[in-house]
């Protein structure tokens, strides 16, 4: 089982995994109609590479924009959610022994036991703070719905069993394979749902920078301030 | 009945439908008729195959209804943050329920649509500032208007300034003609006191072109005299064209993407054939958004630029500050707390912020001069900009609607509002028909004509002598 479910399923998640995401963002970028947008992509692309690097820039660190400072609170529990959930699953020393195992590398950065503790207690607290906040706000509860609430415990489910794991609750076995597959199971699920914003946001942030840098905020001396 | 004699999906391109729709007052029968238009539901999901690409499919999918949007709206703010006004949710339940139902809506949500699309929402692109995707509802209300448009479900007085358009290359009932003669009668107006005044009318190779809007020959020809005593002072070259002389857009606010076309087509062909070194738009937002920053994709034009340099009123007047072309009167400046109204479409959509405070820098009294907070790309909408200005069924809701900027104008605590832009002009002007603020609101132009310095020979003889 385990055997399996780390080799030709793991292998297989991966397929998916990047498959489904480079269909995305070939899809996206072939979709981009200079007529239809109304921007001159091809026209301008340093003014368009500028725009998009400033857009994706801005917003990729905490309290980098305007919009993030208008909302200090949720931009800290949003960052702890995002920096977990990046971090923790690249550089884990035990993802990293996974990687030098099978395919023998050995220099992959990884992260301390504590810092990892840390960062995945981080992810399962804000998780529960933006699931409460769903509920009780009302203008996010009017948009939410069940397949929100169901992608963030999707999200969440390899930390939490991941954790598990690690501290040996009981049942190692049980959870280490509920961790994999739910470790499977969310990248196999990122490219089919609006969790393709890992590269989404790249692209989204990207076509609106070049937006305002071609055209609607040209004539700003520093472009839009973000 | 699917298709009413007045309320269908046909713009008006004659001037017997045009007096058909006017004479059916406030739409009474108009928008009786629309509750029984029939959805062509075959020819919506056509056009969204062809016109809804990746970019609005992505933004409608990848919305992570995290409601940071809700407090960028004025709307939501405005109406005790109902949630039904948060930016998201307005898009998702119309736009984002047509493209998943994929065109297969009834006439009620048609209906819907179009009450949200322009009672709802002005454009002015605010929560696209603070969406952290960068989802622009405001270009989505934009579509979701053209979409409405071609299925008949706009507003009466939008479906009427689509078919001033068409018929008049204006957005009112102004013909070539009625223009030159206004010109003329402005001029001749102001011979008294400006001796020497000219309107050069279709004058080739000049180096300025000036555009206006409709507006102004009809209602308020002084703003055109105005600019020319600027422009004579200033020591210009410069021309109005007899036809193409209106650069605003009402079909940009109906959602007519034909008639926006047609008209900003007419004005670029009078650059092509007057030849000027530059074109001078007036103070208009929504006229420079359409025929500058718009226009040239409508045209097909692959540098998104206009044949040339066209220049927003505000870029015009702090280039001739600053070269000394207009000179201020020190004596004369603002000497009383004043604030500036930013206009979405050549501010937040343009990036007019800096030159806009240069202008500020010359005719206030430093120390007087009060930013709203927020100002510049952050400001918000006036309250009646996307045309809601104009649509009577929406006029409570923009009302309610205008709370956000007067409370902001109050916080200045100005009493005059510097307002560069027909739409927020008119806006500041119901603002205070309604919440009486004790403001006064004004363009720039009289500001300017009254402090600035005229040189000695272009004033009048006598007046002349008697000062010696």
């Amino acid at each position: 089982m385990y055997q399996f479910i780390t080799g030709p399923l793991l292998w297989l998640t991966f397929i998916i995994f990047f498959g489904g995401l480079t269909f995305r963002v070939v899809w996206y970028i072939r979709g981009l109609d200079w007529k239809l947008d109304r921007v001159a992509y091809r026209t301008y692309p340093a003014l368009g590479l500028k725009g998009a690097l400033q857009s994706i820039i801005h917003w990729l660190i905490p309290y980098g924009s305007y919009g993030w400072r208008a909302k200090p609170l949720y931009t800290l529990v949003f960052f702890i959610f995002h920096a977990g959930l990046v971090v923790v699953p690249l550089f884990l020393a035990g993802h990293a022994v996974l990687l030098e195992e099978r395919w023998g590398i050995s220099w992959w950065p990884t992260i301390s036991m504590a810092l990892a503790d840390t960062l995945t207690i981080g992810v399962m607290v804000t998780a529960v703070i933006i699931l409460v906040r769903r509920l009780v706000l009302p203008e996010v509860r009017i948009l939410t719905t069940f397949y929100d609430i169901f992608l963030i415990l999707v999200s969440v489910a390899p930390f939490v069993s991941g954790f598990l794991v690690v501290h040996q609750v009981r049942d190692y076995t049980f959870w280490l394979y509920a961790h994999i597959l739910s470790g499977e199971l969310l990248l196999i699920l990122i490219p089919f749902t609006k969790l393709f914003h890992v590269v989404g946001f790249f692209l989204s942030r990207g076509q609106i920078g070049m937006d305002f840098g071609i055209k609607r905020a040209w004539k700003s001396r520093k472009g839009f301030a973000w | 009945m699917p298709e009413g004699t007045l309320c269908n999906k046909n713009p008006i391109t004659t001037k017997e439908q045009l007096d058909a729709l006017l004479a059916d007052k406030t739409g009474k029968i108009y928008y009786e008729e629309m509750k029984h238009l029939e959805v062509d539901t075959e020819k919506l999901a056509e056009t969204l195959q062809a016109t809804c690409k990746s970019r609005i499919r992505t933004w409608l999918e990848i919305c992570a209804h995290c409601g940071l949007c809700a407090d960028s709206c004025f709307f939501y703010l405005a109406n005790q943050k109902d949630p039904t006004q948060v930016p998201a949710y307005k898009i998702q339940s119309t736009l984002g329920e047509i493209v998943r139902k994929n065109g297969q809506v009834d006439n009620a949500h048609m209906r819907y649509c179009m009450d949200v699309a322009w009672g709802k929402c002005t454009c002015c692109n605010r929560c696209g500032t603070f969406c952290p995707y960068g989802i622009d509802m405001g270009v989505m209300f934009s579509y979701l208007r053209g979409l409405c448009f071609s299925q008949g479900f706009v507003p009466w007085e939008l479906k009427i300034g689509s078919g001033m358009h068409r018929i008049f290359r204006a957005q009112m009932d102004v013909t070539p003609e009625d223009f030159v003669e206004t010109c003329e009668w402005m001029c001749e107006e102001q011979q008294e006191e400006w001796p020497g005044l000219e309107i050069p009318v279709d004058k080739v190779g000049a180096d300025i072109l000036y555009t206006c809007n409709a507006r102004e020959p009809k209602h308020y020809p002084e703003d055109i005299a105005e600019a020319a005593i600027l422009f004579h002072i200033a020591g210009e070259d410069w021309t109005v064209p007899s036809e193409g002389w209106d650069q605003t857009s009402l079909t940009m606010f109906a959602g007519d993407w034909e008639g926006c076309r047609l008209q900003v087509e007419g004005i670029y062909r009078a650059i092509e054939k007057l030849k000027p070194k530059r074109v001078l738009g007036t103070e208009c937002g929504h006229a420079h958004r359409a025929t500058v920053i718009e226009g040239p994709y409508w045209l097909g034009r692959e540098d998104g630029r206009p044949p040339v340099p066209y220049l927003h009123y505000t870029e015009w007047v702090a280039e001739a500050l600053r070269t000394g072309k207009l000179k201020i009167d020190p004596a004369k400046r603002i000497k009383e707390p004043v604030t500036l109204q930013d206009s979405c479409n050549y501010i937040r959509n343009y990036g007019l912020k800096e030159v806009t405070r240069e202008i500020m820098s010359y005719i206030v009294e430093p120390g007087y001069f009060v930013e709203m907070e927020p100002c510049k790309e952050y400001n918000f909408c006036c309250g009646g900009g996307g045309g809601l200005n104009g649509i009577g069924i929406y006029r409570q809701w923009r009302n309610i609607g205008f709370k956000v900027k007067r409370d902001q104008i109050k916080a200045t605590g100005a009493k005059l509002v510097i307002a560069p832009c027909h739409n927020c002009w008119d806006a500041i002007r119901d603002m205070e028909e309604i919440y009486e603020l004790g403001i006064r609101w004004s363009f720039l132009k009289p500001l300017l004509l009254k402090m600035v310095i005229v040189p000695e020979h272009l004033k009048p003889k006598e007046e002349a002598e008697e000062e010696e």
